[in-house]
C-alpha cells in the first residue's frame, strides 16, 4: 500500500529543521496528548462502577468532544477491520457472497437508532461494568452505522478490479497477500474513502444519539457532547444547547481538516482513471508533510514498513483461495450449502415466531404498521418537499461554477454536522409558540439528510455537460421544456442517489425526531419512531422489535419498489451507448 | 537472435471449451500443437474472437486448458512461471504505483533483496528509455511512455520468454513504429535475455515487420489454419518486393478461412444461428461507394483499401464479411467485389437502398427472417429481445450473440422490416413492411 516517491538519482535534502518541522511538531504532539488523555478517561470505568456526573460549564466541552470523537475513531477502525474481512470473503467466495450480500442488504436497512437498546442491555451484560457496557454499545453502534456502506464499496471494488490488472499481478506471480495490499485495496481505496465519509455523517448523529440513553430502568449518560445537550434539554438550558452546537462544530471541522482531507489528498493517487485530474483534492495537512523534512523522514520510513508488510509473499487459508478449484464436484457442496442456510434460516425464523406470538398480540402489529404508514406518509412528503426546495436551488448553484465551489463544502458540513443537537432549538420553538407536534416535529426528520438531496444536484447540475448547455442555449430552449428536457433528465441519476440517501435517513431520524421532550414537556408527533421511541423507555423489547421489524420492511420495501428502479431507470436512460 | 531450434515452449493438442446452457459445449480453441523455438519471434494473427488472445494466456498460465497440456522447461505449466513474462494491450500498470515502483513490482515474486530489485528495475528502465520518469505516475504519460512501462516491468524480470498481447494497437501509428522498432533493436542486438517471443497481432504489416513464423488461427473453433514463415533478412522494408508478396500470403491466407467459414455455416441447417459481425450500415453505404467509385470500379484489393482509408484490418474486415454476407460483395483472394446487386445498391437513392437491404436480409440473413416471422406469428406483433437472444446464446458466446442480435437490429431498423425499443427491449412490426 506504499508508495515512496523519493527520485532516484535526486540527493536528499539535508534534513534541517524550519518552521514548518515546528508547526507540524506541535501538532503531532499535541494529536497524542488528546488521544492519551481521552484513552486513559476511557479506562478509568474499569475502576469506578459509575461514570461521573455530566456538567454543564462549556470549560468541560472539550474534554467531552474529545470522548466523543474518540468513539467514533474506535468505531471506524472496527469498521475498517469489518469491510476487509467480510468484503473479501464474500467477494472470493461464490457460497459466501449467497448468505453475505442479503444479509448486508438488510442490515443496511435496518435503523440503527432502533436497536440500540437490545444492543446497550447485551453489552451491558457482557462487560464487567455498567460504563465500560454503555461504552462498547455505543461504539459498536457507531460501527453499525458506518460499516455496511463501506464493506459493500469495498466488496464492489474486489468485484471490478480490472481484468488486465488481475491479470498482471497473476502474471507476475503476486502472492494472495501481495495481490490484496497493492491491487485490490489500492484500487478499492477512493470508493472505500467516499463512503468512510458518508459513514461519518450518520455516525456522528449516532454517537450524539447513544451516548445518553434509557432503557428501562437502565439509566446511561457517557461523558460526551450527546449527554450534554440530553442534560441542557432536562434543565431547558438553551444557553448550553448553544454551547454544545459550537463544540461540535468546531469539532467537526477539525476531524475534516486533521483526518479526512489529508485522506481524500491522500488517497487520490488510487484514482483508476488514466487522465490527469483536472481538480486534484489538496490538503494542507498533506502538504505540510511533504514539506516538512524531518516528517518526510519519519513518513518514509513508515511508508518503507508498510511496503515490506504489503510485499510480504505470505500465503493465505485455502478460504481465501479464488473461487473454483476444488476436488469435490461443485453441485454436491452447493447443495449442501443450501441445505446448511435453509436449516439456519427455518431455525431463526422458527424462534422469531414463538417470541413474537408469547408476547404479541395482533392487535399490536396493526398498532405498528398503522404508525408506520404515518411515518411513511412523512417521509414521503418530506421527500417531496425537499425535491421541490432543492432541485431548483441545486440547479440554480450548480450551473455556476464559483458559486458551487465555494457551496460544496458547506453542504457537505451540514451533511456531517449530527441535526439532534439542533433539535432541542426547534422544540424550544414548538413549544414557546404551540405548534402541533404532529406536523412540525416533521421536517426535523430530513434536518440532516436533506443535505444529501441538496449536494447531490449540485454535483449534477456542475457535471453537466457543456455542450448539452450550449445546445440549448443555441436552440433557444427554455422555461419548462427546458428543465423537462435539458436539465432535469441530465441530474437525475445524481438526484435519486442523495434522495435515496435522505429517504433511508429520515427513517433512522425518525426515532428520535417524532418524540421529543423540553424539561418536563413531551411532545409525542405519534408514527413508528415514536413507537419505538416510547417502547424503548419502556424497556418493552418485544414491541421494540416489533417496531424495528416494520421499520425494516418498510425500508426495504421502498428500496425495492421506488428507489431501486428509479434508480435502474435513471442509469438506462442516461446512457449512450 | 541466432540459437539453436530447440522447443522452449511448447503446447500439446491444447483446448478450451466452455459449457453452454443448453449443454452442448462452445469450443474456442480447438486441438492446438504449437511450438516455440528458442531464437525466434512467433505471430499469432486471426480475426478477433478467434481465441488468439486465449491462446496467449494459455501459454503464460494464467488460463488452463480444457484439455491437452503447456510444456515449459520440461514440465507442464499450470499456473504462471518465473522466466515467463507478459506485456499487455491495455498496459495493465497499476496507476497508483509510480513508474519505478511499477516495475519494481514485477520483481516482487522473485524475492529479490530491496537493493538489487532496485537496480534491475533501473537497468531495465534504462534499457527502454524510460530514465528520467522514474517518479512519474503512469497517467501522466502519453500511450507510447506507458507500454515502454509495460516492456519495462516485463523485461525486469529477465524472462525467457516474451508473451506480447496486441502491445502497440492501442497506440497511435507513429508511437507504435517507434515502440516496435526499438523493440527490435534490442532484439537484434542481442541485449535481452529473452530466448523467444509469441506475439498476438491483427496488424499484417506488424506481423511480417517483427515475426519469423506466423500463424494464422481460424475461428469457430480457433484452430491453426496457417503457417507462413518470413524468411526476409532484418531489418525490413516495407518497400521490398518480398515484404508485399509476404503480406498478400497473409491477406488471402485470413479471407480464405473466413470465406470457408461464412460458407460453412450457410451450409449447415443451423444458419439462423451465424454470428454476424458489427457493420454500421453507415460504413457499409461507404465502403460500397468507395469500392463502386473509381480508381477501383467494382474491385478493390483489401490491403489497398485498409491502406487507403487508413483502417485497421480489424474494422475493414466486419465490413467487408457484411457486405459478403448479404451478397453486395464478395471476398476472394484478398479482394473485394462487388456483385451486381452491390453495384446497383452503390447508384440508388436511400429508399432504394432500404429496399435492396430488405430483400437481401430477408433471402441471406436467415436470423431476420426468424425475427420477422415470430413477430408475424405472435399476438400484438411484438416479441422481447431476450427470446432472440436465449435462442442465439444456445449456439453462440454471449458476446457473439450479443454482438450479433445488435447488428441485425441496427440492419432491420435501416431496412424497416422491424421497430426496435431499447426501453422495454421489445421489438415489434412495422405495418408498412414488405
Amino acid at each position: 500500500m506504499q508508495h515512496h516517491a523519493e527520485v532516484l538519482g535526486h540527493a536528499l535534502h539535508r534534513p534541517n529543521l524550519n518552521w514548518r518541522d515546528l508547526a507540524a511538531l506541535a501538532l503531532i504532539v499535541a494529536v497524542i496528548l488528546a488521544v492519551g488523555a481521552g484513552a486513559r478517561q476511557m479506562l478509568e470505568p474499569f475502576a469506578a462502577a459509575q461514570p461521573p456526573e455530566i456538567s454543564l460549564a462549556p470549560a468541560s466541552l472539550p474534554n467531552y468532544a474529545l470522548r466523543t470523537t474518540l468513539r467514533m475513531l474506535l468505531a471506524l477502525s472496527a469498521s475498517f477491520v469489518f469491510t476487509f474481512t467480510y468484503g473479501t470473503l464474500a467477494a472470493k467466495s461464490r457460497r459466501a457472497e449467497m448468505l453475505l450480500i442479503p444479509l448486508l442488504d438488510v442490515l443496511q436497512s435496518v435503523p440503527v437508532l432502533g436497536y440500540l437498546s437490545f444492543t446497550l442491555v447485551f453489552f451491558v451484560s457482557l462487560a464487567p461494568n455498567r460504563a465500560l457496557g454503555a461504552e462498547l454499545a455505543a461504539i459498536f453502534g457507531i460501527f453499525t452505522s458506518q460499516a455496511w456502506n463501506m464493506t459493500f464499496s469495498f466488496f464492489q471494488s474486489l468485484r471490478t478490479v480490472p481484468n488486465d490488472l488481475d491479470e498482471a499481478s497473476r502474471g507476475f506471480r503476486f502472492s494472495a497477500w501481495q495481490r490484496f495490499w497493492r491491487v485490490q485495496v489500492p484500487f478499492a481505496m477512493p470508493g472505500l474513502i467516499w463512503n468512510t465519509m458518508m459513514s461519518m455523517s450518520g455516525g456522528w448523529f449516532f454517537v450524539v444519539a447513544s451516548e445518553a440513553i434509557s432503557v428501562g430502568s437502565l439509566n446511561i449518560a457517557l461523558p460526551g457532547i450527546g449527554s450534554y445537550v440530553a442534560l441542557a434539554i432536562k434543565q431547558q438550558d438553551l444557553t448550553a444547547v448553544g454551547w454544545a452546537i459550537l463544540a461540535m462544530t468546531v469539532t467537526i471541522a477539525l476531524y475534516d481538516q486533521l483526518l479526512f482531507r489529508p485522506l481524500v489528498a491522500w488517497a487520490d493517487k488510487f484514482r483508476y482513471e488514466q487522465t490527469a485530474a483536472t481538480v486534484v483534492p489538496r490538503s494542507w495537512l498533506v502538504d505540510l508533510f511533504r514539506h516538512t523534512n524531518s516528517l518526510r523522514a519519519a513518513g518514509e520510513s513508515i511508508g518503507a514498513a508498510a511496503h515490506a508488510v504489503a510485499s510480504a509473499r505470505l500465503s493465505l487459508p485455502s478460504l481465501f483461495r479464488s473461487r473454483g478449484g476444488s476436488t469435490l464436484p461443485p453441485r454436491l457442496i452447493d447443495t449442501a450449502w443450501y441445505g446448511i442456510l435453509a436449516l439456519a434460516f427455518g431455525g431463526v425464523g422458527f424462534m422469531l415466531v414463538r417470541i413474537g406470538t408469547t408476547g404479541l398480540s395482533s392487535a399490536d402489529v396493526l398498532d405498528a404498521v398503522g404508525n408506520g404508514g404515518i411515518t411513511l406518509l412523512r417521509v414521503a412528503a418530506l421527500i417531496v418537499i425537499a425535491t421541490l426546495i432543492w432541485v431548483p436551488l441545486g440547479v440554480a448553484v450548480g450551473l455556476r461554477p464559483r458559486v458551487a465551489e465555494k457551496v460544496q463544502p458547506v453542504m457537505q458540513f451540514l451533511a456531517a454536522f449530527p441535526a439532534n443537537l439542533l433539535f432541542p432549538v426547534a422544540v424550544y420553538l414548538i413549544v414557546e409558540f404551540t405548534l402541533s407536534p404532529k406536523i412540525w416535529l416533521s421536517p426535523l426528520m430530513i434536518l440532516g439528510t436533506q443535505w444529501y438531496m441538496a449536494f447531490n444536484v449540485i454535483a449534477g447540475a456542475t457535471a453537466f455537460p457543456t455542450d448539452f448547455k450550449e445546445a440549448a442555449a443555441a436552440f433557444r430552449i427554455r422555461g419548462w421544456r427546458w428543465w423537462r428536457d435539458v436539465i432535469l433528465p441530465g441530474i437525475f441519476p445524481y438526484y435519486v442517489t442523495g434522495a435515496i440517501t435522505a429517504s433511508g435517513g429520515a427513517w433512522n431520524a425518525s426515532i428520535v425526531a417524532e418524540a421529543v421532550s423540553w424539561g418536563p414537556t413531551k411532545l409525542d408527533g405519534s408514527g413508528l419512531g415514536a413507537y419505538i421511541a416510547r417502547m424503548t423507555l419502556a424497556g418493552d423489547y418485544a414491541r421494540i422489535a416489533l417496531g424495528i421489524a416494520v421499520m425494516s420492511v418498510l425500508v426495504v420495501g421502498m428500496n425495492r419498489l421506488v428507489w431501486r428502479p428509479l434508480y435502474a431507470y435513471a442509469e438506462r436512460r442516461t446512457r449512450l451507448d | 537472435m541466432g540459437g539453436g531450434n530447440s522447443a522452449i515452449i511448447d503446447l500439446r493438442k491444447v483446448s478450451k471449451w466452455f459449457a453452454k446452457q443448453s449443454g452442448e459445449p462452445l469450443t474456442v480453441l480447438h486441438n492446438i500443437d504449437l511450438s516455440i523455438n528458442s531464437g525466434e519471434i512467433v505471430g499469432l494473427l486471426g480475426r478477433s474472437g478467434c481465441g488468439k488472445s486465449t491462446l496467449l494466456r494459455i501459454a503464460g498460465g494464467l488460463v488452463r486448458p480444457t484439455s491437452g497440456q503447456v510444456v515449459y522447461r520440461g514440465c507442464p505449466l499450470t499456473e504462471p512461471a518465473q522466466g515467463i513474462a507478459i506485456v499487455f494491450q491495455t498496459f495493465a500498470l497499476f496507476p497508483w504505483l509510480t513508474v519505478l515502483d511499477n516495475v519494481e513490482a514485477g520483481l516482487d515474486a522473485l524475492g529479490l533483496p530491496r537493493q538489487k530489485a532496485r537496480e534491475r528495475a533501473q537497468e531495465a528502465i534504462d534499457l527502454i528509455g524510460l530514465d528520467g520518469f522514474q517518479s512519474a505516475f503512469p497517467r501522466e504519460l502519453s500511450g507510447g511512455m506507458r507500454q515502454r512501462v509495460g516492456f519495462a516491468r516485463a523485461i525486469a524480470t529477465q524472462p525467457e520468454v516474451l508473451l506480447m498481447d496486441e502491445p502497440f494497437s492501442a497506440l497511435d501509428v507513429l508511437t507504435a513504429e517507434t515502440l516496435r522498432t526499438d523493440f527490435l533493436d534490442l532484439w537484434e542486438q542481442q541485449q535481452l535475455s529473452t530466448k523467444a517471443v509469441l506475439i498476438v497481432t491483427h496488424s499484417i504489416e506488424e506481423a511480417v515487420l517483427m515475426c519469423d513464423r506466423l500463424l494464422i488461427l481460424s475461428s469457430n473453433p480457433g484452430r491453426i489454419a496457417a503457417e507462413i514463415p518470413v524468411l526476409l533478412g532484418r531489418p525490413r522494408s516495407r518497400l521490398d518486393e518480398e515484404f508485399g508478396d509476404i503480406v498478400d500470403e497473409v491477406y488471402a491466407a485470413l479471407t480464405a478461412r473466413t470465406i470457408a467459414s461464412l460458407g460453412a455455416f450457410k451450409r449447415s441447417h443451423e444458419g439462423w444461428a451465424q454470428p454476424l459481425p458489427l457493420a454500421p450500415v453507415n460504413r457499409m453505404n461507404g465502403l460500397i461507394e468507395i469500392v463502386a467509385a473509381p480508381p477501383f470500379g467494382g474491385r478493390a484489393r483489401l490491403e489497398t483499401l485498409a491502406n487507403s482509408l487508413s483502417l485497421a484490418v480489424n474494422d475493414l474486415f466486419p465490413i467487408a464479411e457484411a457486405l459478403h454476407i448479404l451478397e453486395f460483395a464478395e471476398i476472394k483472394d484478398g479482394a473485394l467485389k462487388l456483385t451486381a446487386a452491390g453495384s446497383v445498391f452503390a447508384h440508388g437513392n436511400t429508399d432504394a437502398r432500404k429496399k435492396l437491404l430488405r430483400e437481401h436480409l430477408l433471402s441471406f440473413v436467415p436470423i431476420t427472417a426468424h425475427i420477422c416471422r415470430v413477430l408475424h406469428e405472435r399476438k400484438g406483433h411484438r416479441a422481447p429481445r431476450m427470446r432472440f437472444e436465449a435462442e442465439l446464446e444456445d449456439h453462440l458466446t454471449r458476446r457473439e450473440a450479443e454482438r450479433t442480435l445488435r447488428a441485425v437490429t441496427a440492419w432491420g431498423r435501416y431496412a424497416e422490416l422491424f421497430a426496435y425499443d431499447d426501453r422495454t427491449r421489445m421489438f415489434s412490426a412495422i405495418a408498412k413492411a414488405g
